[in-house]
């Protein structure tokens, strides 16, 4: 396991990410206005949103890969450029080349990349160990030699999550890991990502509401502007608000029988 | 068969054995760098920057002439407008969000252009073709020192940046985060097919050498898994290629660039059609 490695002083005063008065347009459409979030140490928040609201474009703000128009970022007390090598990323593989040739453990030591700048990239015996480590965290310990491609996609997305682990970071990015994924393979990842969470702070972006209401503690809502929520406080309005528009809510904590809802109101 | 290896013993066939070692040499730059450039995907810019070379080529031959510079050979011309290019093209791919072929296409045939224009305002007569498609007969020593000194250069690189060029291929957003400077691997990747792009127009020319660059690497990429193996399979097929298609060339009194790019092309195609069989 990961230890931790979280600084005590800055957990207790500091935020994980402060963003303050942020704007982001791509040209001369804004995709983001007048961002004010903080996020706290030890934070699991998911990032929620329509598409082209902004969700990945706020986690790129946050890994320092995009410059806000106006504004300030801070991710760990430093500017993301500089924090970067703290925060491991979970992109989404859908834009990398299939046929690529690389093992499981080739793409898990990416992660280690970076570490020893003197070294030239080369990977001592402590990277292999940390990569090791991180696939047997993410369950996939059998799988170092496989080519990558032969992986499932929930098992893809837990090898990019192990190469963000191997970098040993106190703040875990993650954009749709439950994209692509089966049922089954979800449920594990939310058991692995409640686990983690206990070590660092975690921001994600999911479409699955459901999800989200069911193991983060906050909603980060994006949509040109955007709003954090406590999950308690996830109702019919604040969705509406998000989504703007009529939709349906489907609850996941209940079931239906023949006598109504056997627990809480309906929004929505 | 024997008749070859008897003309590469015979000392007025020196031209031939300078055309072996030059391909056997340049086999190891082209397999590795070929392999980058099929797992990158990055044939389309290989090939603009092997056909701006040609402007080079143009533009060295016309000053050599018009201003009398004797030591200006085509290969400097060459060698600056592929750099050229690579470094354009490789901004081009970083920072255009779009229209991205267009411009790498107009580099392409833009060169070609510039090249013959030249070739036009040149007193004499040229053999365009020998640039085009390859000559065998223009590989001197001096050839086979660049050579050398290239597949030191680009064995020493792969030695050293091999993990992190494998990061910057397969990921190159992730590898940034990883405090490389995936930009700079990326440009000076380029700057290395452009530099073994334009020692092997010697023997294939401008126009194939994009097919003996890529093919070796495709054919490699079918059969392994991992950049490493792939590579140095890759380094092996381009050896076998360019010998086999010299001997068959010679002994048939045919062209050896277009005969090296058959050899490798129906290879391609045999190795395809027995793996889409064989699934």
């Amino acid at each position: 396991m990961h230890e931790l490695k979280t600084d005590h002083d800055e957990l207790k005063t500091g935020y994980a990410a402060v963003l303050e008065n942020l704007f982001f347009s791509y040209g001369d459409r804004e995709v983001l206005q007048d961002v004010n979030l903080k996020i706290s140490h030890g934070e699991f928040a998911t990032i929620v949103g329509p598409n082209g609201g902004g969700k990945t474009t706020l986690l790129k703000l946050l890994l320092g890969l995009l410059k806000p128009v106006k504004g300030n970022v801070k991710v760990l007390g430093q500017s993301p450029s500089k924090s970067r090598m703290k925060v491991g990323y979970m992109p989404q593989y859908s834009h990398l080349d299939v046929k690529f040739p690389v093992s499981v453990m080739d793409v898990v030591l990416m992660g280690r990349l970076g570490k020893n700048p003197w070294g030239w990239g080369r990977y001592k015996g402590e990277d292999r160990m940390a990569a090791a480590r991180a696939l047997e965290e993410v369950n996939l310990v059998q799988f170092g030699d496989t080519h990558f491609n032969e992986l499932s996609g929930g098992q893809k997305q837990r090898v990019f999550i192990a190469r963000a682990l191997c970098g040993d970071p106190q703040m875990l990015l993650l954009d749709e890991p439950t994209s692509n994924i089966d049922q089954e393979s979800e449920q594990s990842l939310f058991m692995l990502l409640k686990e983690l969470n206990k070590k660092m702070t975690i921001l994600l972006v999911s479409h699955d509401l459901g999800f989200a209401s069911k193991v983060v503690k906050s909603v980060i809502c994006v949509n040109r502007k955007v709003v954090i929520h406590p999950t308690t406080e996830m109702d019919g309005t604040v969705i509406k608000d998000i989504y703007g528009g009529d939709f349906r809510m489907i609850r996941h904590d209940h079931r239906c029988c023949e006598l109504g809802h056997e627990q809480g109101d309906f929004h929505g | 068969m024997v008749d070859f290896v008897k003309a590469l013993m015979n000392p007025d066939f020196q031209f031939l054995a300078n055309a072996l070692i030059m391909g056997i040499l340049a086999s190891i730059s082209f397999g590795i760098i070929g392999t980058y450039v099929v797992t990158r995907r990055i044939s389309y810019l290989a090939g603009a920057i092997s056909h701006a070379a040609f402007g080079g080529i143009g533009m060295a031959l016309y000053l050599s002439r018009t201003f009398d510079i004797a030591w200006l050979d085509p290969i400097h011309g060459a060698m600056v407008f592929a750099v050229g290019a690579a470094v354009i093209t490789g901004m081009i791919s970083i920072h255009s969000r779009e229209r991205e072929d267009t411009v790498i296409g107009a580099i392409w045939s833009v060169g070609m252009a510039m090249g013959i224009v030249f070739i036009d305002m040149t007193p004499g007569y040229f053999e365009l073709s020998s640039f085009l498609f390859g000559d065998i007969l223009l590989i001197s020593s001096n050839d086979i020192v660049l050579i050398t000194i290239l597949d030191v250069v680009i064995l020493g690189t792969v030695m050293l940046c091999y993990n992190p060029l494998l990061a910057v291929c397969f990921d190159d957003e992730y590898a940034m985060l990883r405090g490389i400077n995936a930009h700079g691997y990326y440009i000076f990747l380029l700057c290395l097919t452009a530099v073994t792009v334009v020692l092997m127009v010697r023997i294939v020319g401008i126009v194939m050498v994009i097919a003996l660059l890529t093919l070796p690497a495709a054919i490699a990429g079918k059969m392994t898994k991992r950049m490493l193996p792939m590579m140095s399979l890759a380094v092996f097929l381009c050896m076998l290629f360019d010998t086999a298609g010299l001997a068959v060339s010679f002994v048939n009194g045919i062209s050896t660039g277009p005969t090296i790019i058959l050899i490798a092309g129906i290879s391609y195609l045999a190795v395809m059609i027995f793996y889409r069989i064989r699934n």
